[in-house]
């Protein structure tokens, strides 16, 4: 500890941890920067809406990613929910109505959240692990249900296109979603006392739990909200894509999880904030763009999104090595 | 014999097990017979290589999530080498899959050793890579087999002078799964380096006191798990005949056939009989339900709830076993 600090290298490895907005959007600036130079003619208003358009089904999937990391946990189901949820809200909207199909679309997003707290917080099986399970089972039942609603048609609420794809004063619509959303998560996660207490089981469950915290009732709520948003991200994300189909958000799974490691959230607990995952959602879909403009095959994005995780944790754990 | 049966009445319990299901099989299926088993062997063989390296990869302390993406980069390796080579450098082509297998888990494990990151941070980043590599090698299924390769885990046995009859039960696939198992773990589990990688499982730094060079095991061990991985690409590729960039539903079912298999989570405990037999387990469950017509998904609904029942079953058993 005490050399850490004395070294100017390491006195600057605990500021960006301390602080990681600052070096992220200096980052953020700098890939903007990279793809003036690359293509001048794409930097424009509506080039930066889109950007946020898009960055912003990420950030959401990449809050449940905070949320859980907070606790030192992860949850991979949060891309088949959020299918799932577009899914029965499409197909079920001819038949129920609008109201009734997004309450039935949330209520499989809360089932799943209820089954995976069930194996984190009962059995103690590790986030990683049961949120896969439980994911692939989802994708079992959504194949089942598919295969029984196929003749009544697809039909996607205006109101979701109207949040998806609508612009106002040239800024995308799901801002509309996405900032009271942003607000609350902040909120929550620094003066709540439900945020503290994910701070407090991620920094040291043992502490926490002889502290008086009911780690497994805290542990329910958190991925039954963490499925919630997943849901609620799946309605947007039909919006913007404007098709049911049964992969829809899933691709959207490994950047959710880059997202919140780029943004500073530690993946063992008790170090991060949603602040951070905003920027590292943006510099995610900055980035893909770049690497669309330079024509990187599907292969190497996701090399190159699994090195970042590595990377990024590997640098994290060498600046707050403690011993 | 008394400990004998007292030491592995799980891996017997699950031998029972198996018998009971296969029995269970021939109610509802009468005419279930060889053509039956050679397809359950087949069907079994990916699992049950992804669920020995695994094993190993468990029994000393760790898990590697990315097993699956492992073996897609192997199956596609494999295919892509083998496609329209002649037998000779088909043999060249396994060598070169085999040891790409090595290296891949070598560096899983490396990486764990080196940035002291958890195993299981590094190796789901890993699986992003390898699923990178794999499409990046083979964009869509495609690629051969060598034909003498198919052969080797197709049908059923035939030995030169014994009847036909008496052999013919049993497939190759079984014979290949066994021979490879045990040419590859029997030498590692008798020799030094076996003790070493039960060592650092059941207490890390007990072994680094008793002298044992923790982070060599450590690597050796994700290089063997590395090894079966590229095996059961290569089953893959042998099964279908092509290879596949999509890593199939390979990780989930092997952890919960280490589990169901004996092998606590955590380490140290454990060994390789017992998890195979419950991949096999496991493969008769789905192949029953398939056999009693269930619609596909169905069954997969309820493999998957079963698997995930039995990790919450291993979770509580390992948590009780650490307050203990």
């Amino acid at each position: 500890m005490t050399t850490m600090t004395a070294s100017p290298l390491g006195r600057l490895g605990r500021l960006m941890v301390d602080n990681p907005l600052v070096p992220l959007i200096l980052l953020l600036g700098a890939l903007i920067g990279i793809l003036a130079l690359l293509n001048p003619a794409i930097l424009s208003m509506f080039w930066a809406g889109n950007t946020i358009k898009i960055a912003i089904p990420l950030a959401m999937l990449a809050a449940c990613q905070t949320l859980t990391m907070l606790t030192g946990g992860i949850d991979l189901s949060v891309g088949t929910v959020a299918t799932i949820a577009a899914f029965v809200t499409a197909t079920l909207a001819p038949l129920t109505g609008v109201p009734a199909a997004v309450a039935l679309a949330l209520g499989c997003a809360v089932i799943v959240g209820l089954a995976n707290g069930f194996g984190i917080a009962i059995c103690r099986v590790h986030p990683l692990i049961m949120t896969l399970g439980t994911a692939l089972i989802a994708t079992g039942c959504l194949l089942v249900y598919q295969r029984h609603v196929i003749a009544t048609g697809v039909l996607i609420p205006d109101v979701l296109i109207w949040l998806g794809t609508g612009r106002s004063y040239g800024l995308p619509n799901s801002l509309a979603l996405f900032l009271p959303f942003a607000i609350l998560i902040i909120w929550a996660q620094r003066r709540s006392g439900f945020g503290r207490l994910l701070y407090a089981i991620g920094a040291n469950e043992a502490a926490a739990r002889m502290s008086g915290v009911r780690v497994w009732q805290v542990q329910f709520t958190l991925y039954s909200l963490s499925s919630i948003i997943a849901g609620v991200t799946g309605l947007l994300y039909l919006g913007q894509i404007k098709t049911a189909s049964l992969s829809l958000a899933l691709p959207l799974d490994l950047p959710s999880v880059a997202a919140a490691v780029v943004g500073g959230t530690s993946i063992f607990g008790g170090r991060g904030g949603f602040g951070g995952t905003i920027v590292g959602a943006l510099i995610l879909t900055v980035m893909t763009t770049m690497l669309t403009l330079l024509q990187m095959p599907e292969g190497g994005r996701r090399i190159l999104f699994g090195l970042i995780i590595l990377a990024v944790t590997a640098l994290l754990v060498r600046l707050t090595d403690r011993s | 014999m008394r400990r004998l049966i007292e030491t592995n009445g799980w891996t017997i319990g699950l031998g029972l097990l198996l018998a009971l299901l296969l029995l269970a099989t021939r109610l509802i299926q009468p005419d279930f017979g060889t053509s039956g088993l050679d397809s359950l062997a087949r069907a079994a063989l990916p699992f049950a290589l992804a669920t020995v390296g695994m094993a190993v990869v468990v029994i000393a302390g760790g898990i590697d999530l990315s097993v699956a993406a492992m073996m897609a980069v192997a199956s596609v390796t494999g295919a892509v080498l083998m496609d329209g080579a002649s037998d000779g450098q088909a043999v060249l082509a396994v060598i070169a899959v085999l040891a790409l297998g090595l290296a891949m888990g070598a560096l899983n494990g490396a990486l764990i050793v080196l940035t002291r990151v958890t195993d299981i941070v590094v190796t789901l980043a890993m699986l992003f890579v390898w699923q990178g590599v794999a499409l990046l090698v083979l964009n869509a299924p495609g690629g051969g087999a060598a034909p003498w390769l198919r052969a080797l885990v197709a049908g059923g046995i035939t030995l030169p002078g014994v009847p036909a009859g008496l052999t013919g039960w049993l497939p190759r696939g079984v014979v290949f799964l066994t021979a490879v198992t045990a040419l590859i773990w029997l030498p590692v589990a008798r020799s030094k380096l076996g003790l070493m990688i039960y060592a650092i499982g059941s207490d890390a730094s007990a072994a680094f006191r008793s002298g044992v060079p923790v982070g060599r095991t450590r690597i050796a061990a994700y290089a063997i798990g590395g090894l079966f991985a590229a095996l059961g690409g290569l089953s893959v590729t042998m099964g279908t005949g092509i290879g596949e960039p999509i890593p199939g539903p390979y990780l989930l079912a092997s952890v919960a056939a280490v589990v169901l298999g004996g092998v606590v989570l955590g380490g140290g405990r454990g060994g390789l009989l017992g998890p195979i037999l419950a991949v096999f387990v496991l493969r008769t469950v789905r192949m029953d339900l398939t056999l009693l017509s269930v619609d596909p998904n169905v069954a997969a609904i309820v493999e998957g709830t079963i698997m995930v029942a039995v990790v919450m079953f291993g979770a509580v058993l390992a948590t009780r076993g650490r307050g203990a």
